[in-house]
């Protein structure tokens, strides 16, 4: 018995860690899709494709609280049955479990589009980046459908290599809904000042080839060069393992401020890019976030409240005041975010000009929702406890 | 007790997020490198973690 851990990424990681922490003693397992230890995925699309690719050295250093953690690594999840409190893995082992930690994150979506499967990948894992890494060289095409922050980052990348890069996406700029239009565009023109194509409001409808892709044809009858081609369209919640036991599994796992997962009465809390809760800072409706800070941030918490429930203790069910955060870089461009900007109802650039450096402020009816510096990470301070004072003002904090 | 705080300052991309979490532990150098404070109370062991936890980079250590 003791606590199973399904999701050997970040927030899992950061919740064994916050149990130790919180004093609960008893066994944790966890169970991992990949044959990995946790690690950090952010540079997949940035530093970690200029090489051979060292999983080990992209591991999360563990706390010592975790070092008589048990890791079942390359099991992926298949089954829980929480009113019985167990899990059930792919290879058929049952786990039962005093308390549960769903952390099995995202996976990347896949278009149905007909062609080879050849050189087509998603980017989410060390192997698919160095499935990506292999295949980019210079000259070689690099087209990406998605023009999201790991859409822009692998063709910066790309560009850096001296392979060709044309980004397809359906939104009308690259990182629209993010960061709004004025902002996106503004990133178009600095890809296309670096060679960047695009192809925006299109869409690859077939690849041609024999065993792996050549070339994309888009929905206007263009047929581009295509060798190395990046599927970054979105993720999917990793819920289906959940199914069966009365949640609401509609957008991840909904759960309640401390993590708690709603709709059981076992100790059961969520954490990371699967949980959707209310964040302080954006009001009572619950959201889900994927942003890179989350995971820790939602594993302290869940933490906390998993080793309350299970000391028979009463887990903190005050606001959940976590400042959401992100980063991106792309090319000698740094942006840098806190806050909800694409929540916003107004976008603003108050410092600098959107085409050099600059600051974003996103505004709701409320005021200050979010806030984007494109490379003034330090004058972003000021904004950041505008946001913190925010999340502290809401109800009950 | 003291806890010492290490920055791999090769690893360090300046992304600030330490800074953030704990400024007076944390702070950019001009060249947008980290630097911190070498040797502080066990009292703030649990602020120079927040900070190496949500080092981007991985980059610091506390001991």
């Amino acid at each position: 018995m003791g606590v199973v851990v399904a999701g050997a990424g970040l927030g899992g990681l950061r919740a064994a860690e916050s149990l130790r922490a919180a004093g609960y003693s008893g066994e944790i397992t966890v169970v991992g899709e990949e044959p990995h230890h946790p690690y950090n995925r952010p540079p997949l699309s940035k530093q970690a494709l200029s090489g051979p690719i060292d999983p080990a050295g992209l591991e999360f250093r563990r706390k010592a609280g975790v070092d008589d953690v048990q890791w079942r690594l390359g099991s992926p999840v298949a089954g829980a049955d929480l009113a019985g409190r167990t899990v059930t893995l792919a290879d058929g082992t049952v786990l039962p479990f005093d308390g549960l930690v769903v952390a099995t994150g995202l996976r990347p979506r896949r278009l149905p589009i007909p062609g080879p499967a050849g050189g087509r990948s998603p980017l989410r894992t060390v192997e698919d980046a160095e499935h990506i890494r292999q295949r980019l060289a210079p000259g070689s095409h690099l087209v990406v459908l998605g023009a999201g922050f790991i859409g822009c980052e692998v063709a910066a990348t790309a560009r850096a290599l001296g392979a060709d890069a044309l980004l397809v996406a359906v939104d009308e700029e690259p990182l629209i809904r993010p960061l709004g239009r004025e902002v996106g565009a503004a990133m178009r023109r600095r890809h296309e000042e670096h060679g960047v194509e695009f192809a925006l409001g299109r869409t690859v409808t077939a690849f041609e080839g024999v065993d792996s892709a050549e070339a994309a044809v888009l929905d206007d009858g263009r047929i581009v060069p295509a060798d190395v081609i990046v599927e970054a369209v979105g993720t999917q919640p990793n819920v289906e393992w959940l199914a069966g036991n009365g949640l609401d599994l509609t957008d991840g796992v909904l759960v309640d401020s401390g993590m708690q997962v709603q709709g059981t009465d076992a100790p059961v809390v969520a954490v990371g890019d699967i949980a959707r809760y209310p964040l302080a800072l954006a009001g009572p409706g619950p959201l889900r976030i994927e942003h890179w800070n989350m995971p820790t941030e939602t594993g302290r918490r869940a933490g906390r409240t998993l080793a309350a429930l299970l000391l028979g203790e009463a887990p903190d069910r005050g606001p959940f005041t976590a400042m959401p955060s992100f980063w991106s870089d792309q090319y000698d461009i740094s942006l840098q975010s806190f806050g909800l900007p694409g929540l916003a109802t107004s976008v603003e650039v108050v410092e600098g000009d959107v085409d050099s450096d600059c600051i974003v402020e996103y505004r709701d009816d409320d005021g200050l929702i979010g806030v984007l510096g494109i490379n003034r990470t330090p004058d972003l301070v000021p904004y950041r406890k505008r946001l913190a004072e925010r999340a502290s003002q809401a109800e009950g904090a | 007790m003291t806890v010492r705080i290490v920055v791999d300052r090769d690893k360090c991309q300046g992304y600030g997020q330490c800074v953030f979490e704990a400024d007076d532990l944390f702070g950019l150098d001009e060249s947008d490198t980290c630097v911190a404070a070498a040797e502080v109370g066990e009292d703030r062991r649990a602020d120079a973690e927040r900070a190496a936890d949500v080092c981007p980079m991985q980059a610091i250590t506390v001991e």
